[in-house]
């Protein structure tokens, strides 16, 4: 049996709203990547998981091990904190990478580089 | 079903929508027209895979899978940087 059968029901409530909130957030983030068309539409989708759909995971772990500790239970904010910092470093890494090749091999539709 | 049941359907609720939704990122991976959309599928399988260690932590009740998910966000970050770097450039270090 789960340990959140413990928590009171505001909390209880407050944690399972969290958890759905966060993972449909994310199922529809990894949905978008399956679904959109051009590489340049799918590298935006899964950032709805990186950005909401974590922060309502992560703060549902630190709401109901606060509650079951007893005390400020916050290194769930470590995760946080990571992923607020090196999702952006990633995708622009990626979105510049893609670039890149794409004028390498000559695909149409992409804007030329600025330097001559 | 009464209201005590209530947070075991969401987390229930919230590993399979986790888990179908690191099956859209490894379909992602496997078909990729080309190499950045397998490392950007690989990106969301790390982050979703993550978020599965804390639903799944929570369910279970057991603070150690907090350590595991930390190691898996720290890893991702660094080999989804190095296979862009190494799609960009063609080497990682320079």
């Amino acid at each position: 049996m789960t340990v959140l059968q413990g928590l009171p029901l505001w909390l209880a409530l407050l944690v399972a709203l969290l958890l759905v909130v966060g993972s449909t957030l994310t199922l529809l983030g990894a949905f978008g990547l399956v679904r959109l068309r051009s590489f340049y539409d799918r590298i935006h989708a899964p950032t709805l998981g990186t950005s909401w759909g974590a922060a309502a995971i992560l703060l549902a772990s630190i709401f109901t091990w606060s509650w079951l500790e007893g005390r400020a239970v916050v290194h769930e904010l470590v995760v946080g904190i990571l992923l607020m910092c090196t999702t952006p470093v990633t995708l622009m890494l990626l979105g510049r990478t893609a670039l890149h090749r794409n004028r390498r091999a000559g695909v149409e539709g992409v804007p030329p580089s600025l330097k001559r | 079903m009464t209201l005590d049941s209530l947070p075991w359907f969401a987390v229930t609720y919230a590993q399979i929508a986790l888990a179908l939704a690191a099956a859209f990122a490894t379909f992602r991976i496997l078909v990729g027209p080309r190499a950045e959309d397998r490392v950007l599928g690989l990106d969301t399988l790390y982050v979703t895979v993550m978020l599965l260690f804390f639903v799944t932590g929570l369910r279970l009740g057991t603070p150690f899978l907090f350590e595991a998910a930390l190691a898996i966000a720290v890893v991702g970050f660094v080999s989804n940087v190095a296979l862009a770097k190494f799609l960009m450039r063609g080497e990682v270090i320079e």
